[in-house]
Order: structure tokens, then C-alpha cells, then sequence
């Protein structure tokens, strides 16, 4: 088969949306002057973890809330499970759910009370069961009747996890699940996400700093930078182009604009 | 939360669930119901101590009995639906849950009916006990109006609701900086509305602009009752078709704002 061969039997991004979970078509996204998402397309395929890496400012959270339909594309489109977001977001919204530091659970309801509220605005069955099931899962009954505000940073980070699995959603957005985390309590956080996934052949897209919860996590790497995809792949290869043991220097080769050095080395 | 099914299947269950949270807000803090109870009652006394002065020494209200304390009580069902209504919502903005919301299946008419009810409830237990403060201190009954009380309560409430909706809608859209707009749009009001004087003492050109405003109606409907014993339909009516403008009028602009803030990104962060 030659390259053109290839190239014409490749899936279009608006074919590979039909089975993707997430496809994000050209998109742009700028606020008054500032560029914050320049013309990036990918498309996760269902059941894949896929994290979004690149440094303050790169537009991780500006793709994550567009793909939520928080934020409207300037231009370009974003599909999720089949539907235009946010034209259609109300197919899907109660399919898919997340969890991001820029929001937190109401701070004078109980964790109890907050998972009741959220599991009827998501229409769950049998919510009771639900609630203990999560709370058996993550570990919060010892504190499921204390208001959130009381909690400790980890503690609120379980109850925000409980929350956005709630639903068993198809597909979880995550924005630094384990910031805030001890080392212990982030592993096991990162172990149930896995058998999560597995469970319900879930998708999951992660933003995070952490390369170490990355390179275990995630089957795929989309690295951003200045609103741009600079690379993206899965950890090991991402990290064999750059002749790098690690993500974490790959990522402090593509912050500090080491990227073509870093892959002619490689070479 | 999504813009675009608005007419479709709208959910009790999702609404349930909304009035639930303002409750279990409400329920977990004694100073947030003290307050309820509190302005409400202040009002009424100082008011109604200054009605009682006032008809010992003016022959007019001597006959116009119980127009202040009514109006005070009017007032606060226009004041306090409006606040009932927009501080469920900046208790979201506060809380910085709304991006919860946002995310969930939860559609924008619901949470606007979830916090529609919550303004009946918080008013409810604000205003009865001040309407009882009234009868017991002052011997006026507000329940003695009769069916003219629930034309004044409704479009009253309406209003409340219609300015509720636009204020929640700036604050969306700018964030907490907007928040001074919540406490103070409706005074801007108050002076037009003519809740203690007749239109007619406002000159002309301003008397026109009053009558756009449907709360005044309502306080010359009240001043008719009071003083003639004539319940002005008329007036009520009127009052009601302009609600209607301004309910539609304030749904289309909170849609726009939340679009806005949409295109602003302004939803994630909330702050000032």
C-alpha cells in the first residue's frame, strides 16, 4: 500500500466521530486577544484513557470545558458520544460527567446530602444503593454525614470522584484528580479509575501535572503547547522520539522549547 | 446545563432535586433563617409605629388607615421574592458549584422554576411572620383584602421573579463583581413605583415611566382599596400583560447573558 493509499483510507475526523467518544474538529477558542486554543483536532477512540499534558496556559482547561460545552468554540466543532457540543448537549450530558478545581460541592451540604442532589439531577435508579456502593468504593463512609466544608483536601477530592461517578458515566472528564492527594491515597485513586474504566469500558480524558499518574494511567498522550498540539501518542513512544526515559523530561523539553533538539537526538 | 431543549421534557425530578439543596442549605444554618425572619419584622415595627404616630396628628391617614404598613408589607413581597430568588443563586456562585450544574443534565427554565420556588418558600417564611407582627401590633390584617391580596401577590411576585432572573443573568455573565446589582436594582425601582405616594405626585413625564413599571400598579390598586374600598381590576390587569412582557423579556435576556458568558468562558471561574 503506498503513502497515498493510506493517506485516502485513513478515517476523516468527522468518520472517526461516529464510533469516538470525544472528536474535536479544528478547534478554536480566543478570548479578546489571546489564542487560547489554535486549530488542535483528535479523537478518542471509546474505552481509552487519554492524557492532556502541557504546562499553565497551554489550553488544557479551555479544551476540557469545551468539550464539556461550558465554553463556546470560536470556531471549529467538538462531537461527544455522537453529538454536537453544545448543540446537543442534552443528549449526552447525562452520560458523561467530571472533575475540575475550578469548582467545588457545596461546602454546607453533607456528602451524603451533595450525592443525593447530584444523583437526582442525573435522574440515577436506586440512588441509596448507589451512594453506598461509592462510598464503599472511595472509602468515605466514615465521614458520608459530615458537611464538605469540614473535610480534609483528600477527603473532598474522594467526595468530588463520588460525584462525578455518580451516573457511571460513559465518559469522565478529569482535571488533576489527584492534586491535593498524599502519594497513597493518589495510587489508590488512580487503581479504582483503572478498574473503573474496565468495569464499563468508560473513557477518560485527564489533565494533570503528574507525568508518574500519566505514564501509568493513560494508553495515549496529547501533549499542548501555546493552544497547540505539540505531540501526541502514546507515553512510550512519545518518550523513544524524544530520547527520554521519562514524561516528565519530555514535558521540560517541550516547555522550555528544547522539542527539536530533543528529537534530532533522538535521531 | 443546555440552552437549546428548553421546551422539552422538562424534569420535577431535576427540580426536586434543586429545591432539595436550597433546603438542606437553609436547614444547616440558623443565620441564614434568622435573617429571613429578621428585616422583615424590623420593618414592620418601625413602620408601623411611625403610621400609628403619623395617624394621631394628619386627618388624611387617620381615614387612609393601615396605607403605610400595607405598602411596607407590599413592598417586602416585591424586595424579598426578588432576593429569595437571587440569593438561591449567588449561594451557587459563592459555593462555586455552578459549574456543576452546568455540566449536569439540569436545563436552564428549571433551575430558573427551582429558584422561583425557593423565592415562595424563603418569602413564606419571612413574610407571614411579619404579616402576624402587623396584625397583633397594629391591628391591621393584610389577609382581610381578600382576593385583590393574591392580585397584588402575584404580580408583585412576577416582577420580583422578572428582576431575579435579569440580575442572576448579569451575574453569570460578569461574575461576583456584579453582585452589588443583586441588592440594589430594585430601589432603583422603589422611587418609581410609588409605594408610599400616588403617581400622581410625580411630575408628568416621570408618571409615564411609572406606568411601565408594574409594581405600580399594584400600589395604587392597594391605595384604592384602602382609601375608596375600589378594586381596580383594570389595574391589575395591566399590570399582569406587562409582567408577561417582562417574564418572557427576562428569560430571552438571561439566555443571552448565559451565552455570553459561554463565549466568555466566564463559567469555570465565576470570580470577580
Amino acid at each position: 500500500m503506498t503513502e497515498n493509499d493510506k493517506a485516502s483510507s485513513r478515517p476523516t475526523v468527522a468518520d472517526r466521530s461516529l464510533s469516538a467518544a470525544i472528536a474535536v474538529d479544528h478547534l478554536v477558542k480566543v478570548y479578546k486577544q489571546t489564542r487560547a486554543v489554535d486549530d488542535i483536532s483528535f479523537s478518542l477512540p471509546r474505552g481509552s484513557i487519554t492524557g492532556l499534558l502541557g504546562g499553565n496556559g497551554a489550553g488544557k482547561t479551555t479544551t476540557i470545558a469545551t468539550i464539556m460545552g461550558l465554553v463556546l468554540p470560536t470556531s471549529g466543532r467538538v462531537q461527544v458520544l455522537g453529538h454536537r457540543m453544545p448543540e446537543e448537549s442534552a443528549a449526552v450530558l447525562g452520560r458523561m460527567n467530571f472533575e475540575s478545581p475550578y469548582v467545588d460541592m457545596p461546602m454546607r451540604l453533607t456528602v451524603r446530602q451533595n450525592l443525593t442532589v447530584f444523583g437526582m439531577l442525573y435522574a440515577v435508579k436506586n440512588l441509596s444503593d448507589r451512594i453506598a456502593k461509592l462510598a464503599d468504593d472511595l472509602d468515605l463512609t466514615e465521614f458520608i454525614d459530615r458537611a464538605n466544608g469540614k473535610l480534609s483536601a483528600g477527603q473532598k477530592t474522594r467526595v468530588a470522584l463520588a460525584k462525578a461517578l455518580i451516573n457511571q458515566p460513559e465518559l469522565l472528564l478529569l482535571d488533576e484528580p489527584t492534586a491535593s492527594l498524599d502519594p497513597d491515597t493518589a495510587d489508590w485513586v488512580r487503581g479504582h479509575l483503572e478498574r473503573y474504566r474496565r468495569a464499563n469500558n468508560a473513557t477518560i480524558l485527564l489533565a494533570s501535572h503528574n507525568m508518574l499518574e500519566v505514564e501509568r494511567l493513560c494508553d495515549r498522550v496529547i501533549i499542548m503547547k501555546r493552544g497547540r498540539i505539540e505531540d501526541d501518542d502514546t507515553p512510550e513512544a512519545i518518550m523513544a522520539r524524544y530520547n527520554r526515559t521519562t514524561l516528565e523530561e519530555v514535558f521540560l523539553d517541550v516547555a522550555r522549547g528544547r522539542v527539536n533538539g530533543a528529537k534530532e537526538a533522538a535521531r | 446545563m443546555t440552552e437549546l431543549s428548553l421546551h422539552r421534557g422538562i424534569s420535577v425530578h431535576r427540580i426536586g432535586a434543586m429545591i432539595l439543596r436550597y433546603w438542606y442549605l437553609l436547614m444547616s444554618s440558623w443565620p441564614r433563617l434568622l435573617e429571613l425572619l429578621y428585616w422583615p419584622a424590623l420593618q414592620v415595627i418601625t413602620w408601623g409605629f411611625l403610621q400609628l404616630y403619623i395617624a394621631q396628628n394628619a386627618n388624611f391617614f387617620a381615614r387612609a388607615g393601615g396605607t403605610l404598613i400595607g405598602a411596607v408589607i407590599l413592598w417586602d413581597i416585591l424586595f424579598r421574592g426578588q432576593l429569595g430568588f437571587s440569593i438561591s443563586f449567588l449561594e451557587e456562585m459563592w459555593a462555586r458549584n455552578l459549574g456543576n450544574l452546568m455540566m449536569s443534565p439540569l436545563k436552564p427554565i428549571e433551575f430558573l422554576l427551582s429558584l422561583m420556588i425557593m423565592s415562595l418558600i424563603r418569602l413564606a417564611i419571612g413574610v407571614i411572620p411579619m404579616t402576624l407582627l402587623a396584625l397583633f401590633l397594629f391591628h391591621f390584617n393584610v389577609y382581610a383584602l381578600g382576593v385583590p391580596l393574591i392580585a397584588f401577590f402575584c404580580n408583585l411576585i412576577f416582577t420580583s421573579w422578572s428582576v431575579g432572573i435579569f440580575v442572576s443573568g448579569l451575574v453569570l455573565r460578569n461574575g461576583l463583581g456584579a453582585e452589588s446589582i443583586v441588592w440594589t436594582l430594585m430601589f432603583a425601582i422603589m422611587p418609581l413605583a410609588c409605594v408610599y405616594y400616588p403617581v400622581s405626585v410625580l411630575p408628568v413625564w416621570l408618571q409615564y415611566i411609572a406606568w411601565v413599571l408594574p409594581p405600580t400598579y399594584v400600589f395604587e390598586g392597594m391605595r384604592a382599596l384602602l382609601i375608596e374600598n375600589t378594586f381596580r381590576t383594570d389595574l391589575m390587569l395591566s399590570a399582569l400583560a406587562i409582567n408577561v412582557v417582562l417574564l418572557v423579556a427576562s428569560f430571552g435576556a438571561f439566555l443571552a447573558l448565559l451565552r455570553s458568558a459561554r463565549k466568555q468562558g466566564s463559567l469555570l471561574s465565576g470570580g470577580e
